[in-house]
């Protein structure tokens, strides 16, 4: 199997803290990236024997690109490729810039999934975010999809942004939870370089490193007990209702990337298409990044997942054990509650998950 | 060829640092023709690198110059120039012995400062002909007037002749050349036959012809295929050559001849072979006695020297081998500290010889160094009457065998504008200074004179002074006694374990404020980890102070999509890097910052 991810480089406006590869364009800007995508993906076709049974329209803003479009890109690939019957077909969407009508066509041309950046439930952090609805355009927004049939909705919500607060914090959770979804992701806001917010970092108030953390754990606690899996470093689901594109990702399998700044991994080759819309609408090839899949990519990956690194499989993958020193290292995180190991293999804690970069460079030593 | 004896001028320049010594020997070697002006890069004296940054003369260095003065005669005028730091005072005093006169500059603007005082008094010493040159009259803040009074008035030298020049811009620089040879006298008792006599005033270690001597030859003479013998060491040579010193380079010559300044080669392996002070005679018909003032140089500081990674070890020891070629003062022995593993215990002159090796080796040798808190000489008298000389904090007896401790104490002159006179008082008392008495220089100068530890003056004392006078300050001392102190050990624990390499001995008085500071700093340094570190600051089992390092909360990369792999691997493998430039103490990281952070305790912060 092979998953498709579809980059759309496109936004109303630039969120200050977000460092992804979007800018403003006119429909016509539009009509030739969607042509460009259609002959990227004619290309990849012969490439391609295995079934696709995930495809991600992410962002950028892909609400921002049409449904039409949307709905264009994915009859093309049922052309061009095998899509198995239940594939896992996702959309990003900015609640300010969906209609009904949208949700409509993208339902109607088999998007089964929207993950919405909710970013936070406070107006007034909403508006530090550069998010411009309101609370209600959220509700709205989700309502509509429910309406045009797609259930399988997650939202995004952000931890550590300014202004925040424990009780803040609280007032996003309730109202994510009022939603009853099956998907919620929760990240730690991070400083992008290049960002205004890099540029402001100065004068921006920001929780500092225990609070965040503080902030993390509880939303862990809150998502669990309303009955959420937190089954990724920043995800959380209701039981099966995993992102199967996104865990593509952390289990190491194939997929594809299209557009500018958009990754691959396939067939144990990484590459890239550059962050250039003039060089792709050419037709540029991909850019090598290296072969994938090593011991230390896998370990770093598997951590990153409740279900954690399995012992037996790694052996029998790399034909050769974990460290022994690794080990005893880990017994004592596992004392300081950062994560569970037994003979089966390490699982982090939510408070593991946190100090993940520390705890996997201890593999990669 | 040989030139008459009484046309031989031997001479140094004496001055404080930025004074404009070396400009000033630049403007003299031009004027000569000793050197081509398109061959001068600034200061061609100072030849390391280091002393060109820092303006400082490091290694004494010497050039002849031939000089046709007014009245017609050719002179050969040799320039001994001398380090200006009083970390380096017996190579000043045997630079000085092997001149007839000295040039002492003044700064027109800023007048006489400690350095100039302390070499004054050494050339006065060695009854050298003072020749006072006032320098930089093209500053907007000369005032030549007010410093040759000052000179006059502090030093009893008549300035009515002395001569008002810029160094920078040449102006009037002539004129020095002529009073060096009015003033200054021609060698005395410079007799060719008689047994060889030839003050060592430096050497330098070269590759192609092992150590080069300097000597000022005070009787007798030397040519090459001659055996000769340094009269401290009794090593004999063969001489391979003999010659002069010029500008752009070395010149042999036939023979060496009484009151001239040269150089000797003989194949000769490491400087400890020709060593600062030392006589030269010749195997026949030798001297039977050497030249006065010959002293064996004692290191006063010492501090552990240690590679960052600890592979570097043989390299820092090629290194170390290599300087010591050329530094007869610089000792070094192997030790081993739990903390930093291998490394050397390495002995100075002072604090800027420390600095100076300490840079040299990171420059030119390209190592990265951990050096831990430098120590002086601690005699420790023992119940059984016995005494120990320990250097080293890790060397300290129990204290429950000491039956008392001395430490060296240093008689301290700094002069300073009077403003200044309130904050350095402060900062003497403080580092447990005894006030011994203040004059004024001029109405407005002044020079306190206090008795300080040495102990006290290695810990920073040179740049919280700088701080307190904004830099107007100077500063000169001299071991003159060992003193009866009480003194503790005391150690540096990180998660109960104690770091051996940052143990140091302190006055007890001392121990609190200090260990507060010590810990506080760590604290900062340290960066957060898996776990909680306790730090502690003990003397014995008593702990002194405490801070906790609170464990790491967050290290995590929130989002890891298709994108992200790459970058994060990447970003796991730089920080494998970082790991590798912290030590490892037990089960506690830290990085090398956090040892020069406790070295540098700035006394305001």
């Amino acid at each position: 199997m092979t998953g498709i991810y579809i980059h759309i480089p496109f936004c109303k406006r630039k969120c200050p803290y977000c460092d992804f590869y979007s800018f403003k364009a006119d429909e016509s800007k539009k009509d030739s990236y969607l042509k460009a995508v259609l002959l990227c993906l004619d290309k990849w076709k012969e490439k391609i024997s295995d079934d696709i049974d995930t495809v991600y329209f992410g962002g950028g803003t892909p609400s921002v690109f049409g449904g039409e479009r949307i709905a264009q890109v994915i009859s093309f690939i049922k052309e061009s490729f095998v899509l198995t019957e239940d594939a896992e077909i996702t959309v990003e969407c900015n609640p300010s810039s969906v209609s009904e009508k949208f949700f409509l066509e993208i339902r109607n041309a088999g998007v089964n999934r929207i993950s919405m950046g909710m970013q936070s439930a406070v107006d007034k952090e909403r508006l530090t975010l550069g998010r411009l609805s309101d609370c209600n355009q959220v509700r709205q927004a989700v309502a509509a999809a429910k309406e045009a049939g797609i259930d399988n909705i997650s939202l995004d919500i952000m931890l550590g942004v300014p202004y925040q607060t424990m009780e803040s914090l609280d007032e996003s959770i309730d109202f994510l939870l009022s939603f009853d979804i099956p998907h919620i992701s929760a990240y730690m806001l991070k400083i992008e370089e290049g960002t205004p917010f890099d540029k402001m970092e100065d004068i921006l108030v920001l929780p500092d490193e225990d609070a965040v953390s503080e902030m993390y754990l509880h939303t862990s606690r809150c998502l669990s007990s309303a009955g959420y899996n937190h089954y990724e470093v920043s995800n959380f689901a209701k039981d099966g209702k995993e992102s199967r594109h996104n865990t593509r990702y952390w289990l190491g399998q194939d997929y594809i990337g299209i557009g500018p700044s958009a990754h691959s991994y396939l067939h144990g080759e990484r590459f890239y298409y550059d962050r250039d819309f003039n060089g792709f609408i050419e037709g540029n090839e991909p850019v090598f990044d290296g072969f994938g899949g090593d011991k230390d990519e896998y370990v770093m990956l598997r951590l990153r997942l409740a279900e954690g690194l399995d012992f037996k499989e790694y052996e029998k993958k790399y034909n050769e054990k974990i460290d022994e020193e690794v080990i005893e290292k880990m017994k004592k995180y596992q004392k300081a509650g950062l994560l569970h190991i037994d003979d089966k293999g390490v699982r982090l804690t939510p408070e593991g998950f946190l100090l993940s970069n520390a705890i996997i460079g201890e593999f990669i030593r | 060829m040989a030139i008459k004896k009484e046309n031989i001028r031997n001479f140094s320049i004496i001055a404080h640092i930025d004074h404009g010594k070396s400009t000033l020997a630049d403007r003299l070697l031009e004027i000569t023709d000793s050197v081509a002006k398109r061959d001068m890069s600034a200061q061609i004296l100072d030849d390391m690198d280091l002393e060109k940054e820092r303006g400082i003369t490091i290694k004494a260095h010497a050039v002849k110059l031939d000089y046709k003065a007014k009245d017609g005669e050719t002179y050969e005028l040799n320039l001994i120039d001398t380090p200006g730091h009083v970390d380096f005072n017996y190579e000043v005093s045997r630079s000085l012995a092997a001149c007839e006169g000295a040039i002492l500059i003044i700064d027109a603007s800023q007048g006489i400062e400690a350095q100039t005082l302390a070499n004054t008094y050494l050339a006065l010493d060695h009854d050298l002909e003072l020749v006072p040159v006032i320098n930089k009259i093209d500053l907007p803040a000369a005032e030549p007037d007010r410093v040759a009074a000052e000179v006059e008035e502090i030093i009893g030298l008549d300035c009515s002749n002395a001569p008002r020049v810029s160094a920078k811009t040449g102006e009037n620089v002539a004129e020095v050349l002529e009073r060096i040879v009015a003033d200054v006298p021609a060698p005395s008792d410079a007799v060719d036959n008689a047994p060889l006599k030839a003050l060592i005033f430096d050497s330098v270690y070269d590759n192609y012809k092992g150590v080069i001597v300097y000597v000022r030859v005070m009787q007798g003479t030397l040519k090459a295929g001659e055996t000769m013998k340094m009269m401290a060491t009794g090593a004999e040579f063969n001489v391979v050559e003999v010659g002069y010193m010029r500008a752009t380079g070395l010149e042999p010559c036939n023979e060496l001849s009484a009151g001239e300044v040269g150089y000797i080669t003989a194949s000769i392996k490491t400087v400890r072979d020709a060593k600062v002070g030392d006589t030269v005679t010749k195997l026949q018909n030798p001297s039977s006695e050497p030249l006065p003032g010959y002293r064996k140089v004692n290191p006063m500081v010492y501090c552990g020297v240690y590679p960052a990674d600890g592979a570097d070890y043989e390299a820092l020891r090629d290194a170390l081998e290599k300087l010591q070629l050329n530094d007869a003062a610089l000792s070094y022995e192997p030790e081993t500290s739990g903390a930093l593993g291998f490394g050397f215990r390495c002995g100075f002159l002072g604090l800027l010889h420390l600095e100076i090796i300490q840079e040299r080796l990171e420059r030119e040798y390209n190592l990265d160094l951990v050096t831990t808190v430098p120590s002086v000489i601690y005699k420790i008298h023992m119940n059984d009457g016995s005494v120990l000389e320990i250097d080293n904090p890790t060397h300290y007896p129990d204290p429950a065998h000491i039956n008392f401790c001395e430490e060296p104490i240093t008689n301290a002159h700094i002069y300073a504008p009077a403003d200044y006179v309130g904050a350095i008082m402060d900062l003497c008392q403080d580092r447990r200074g005894i006030f011994k008495d203040m004059k004024y220089i001029t109405t407005d100068r002044v020079d306190i004179h206090y008795e300080l530890p040495l102990n006290e003056i290695i810990y920073d004392f040179f740049d919280a002074l700088k701080s307190r006078t904004r830099g107007y300050a100077s500063f000169d001392y001299e071991i003159f006694e060992y003193r009866r102190s009480t003194l503790q050990k005391v150690d540096v624990l990180l998660n109960g374990d104690i770091i051996d390499a940052l143990s140091f001995i302190i006055h007890s008085e001392k121990a609190q404020s200090r260990a507060r500071k010590i810990a506080e700093k760590l604290k900062v340094h340290i960066p957060r980890q898996m776990f909680e570190i306790p730090i502690q600051v003990a003397i014995g089992s008593k702990v002194i102070a405490r801070e906790t390092v609170k464990a790491m909360r967050k290290d995590v990369l929130a989002k890891c999509y298709g994108g992200d792999i790459t970058r994060k691997k990447k970003l796991l493998e730089k920080q494998k890097e970082g790991n590798k430039r912290m030590r490892q103490f037990g089960s506690v990281e830290v990085p090398q910052e956090a040892f020069m952070a406790v070295l540098k305790l700035d006394d305001d912060n």
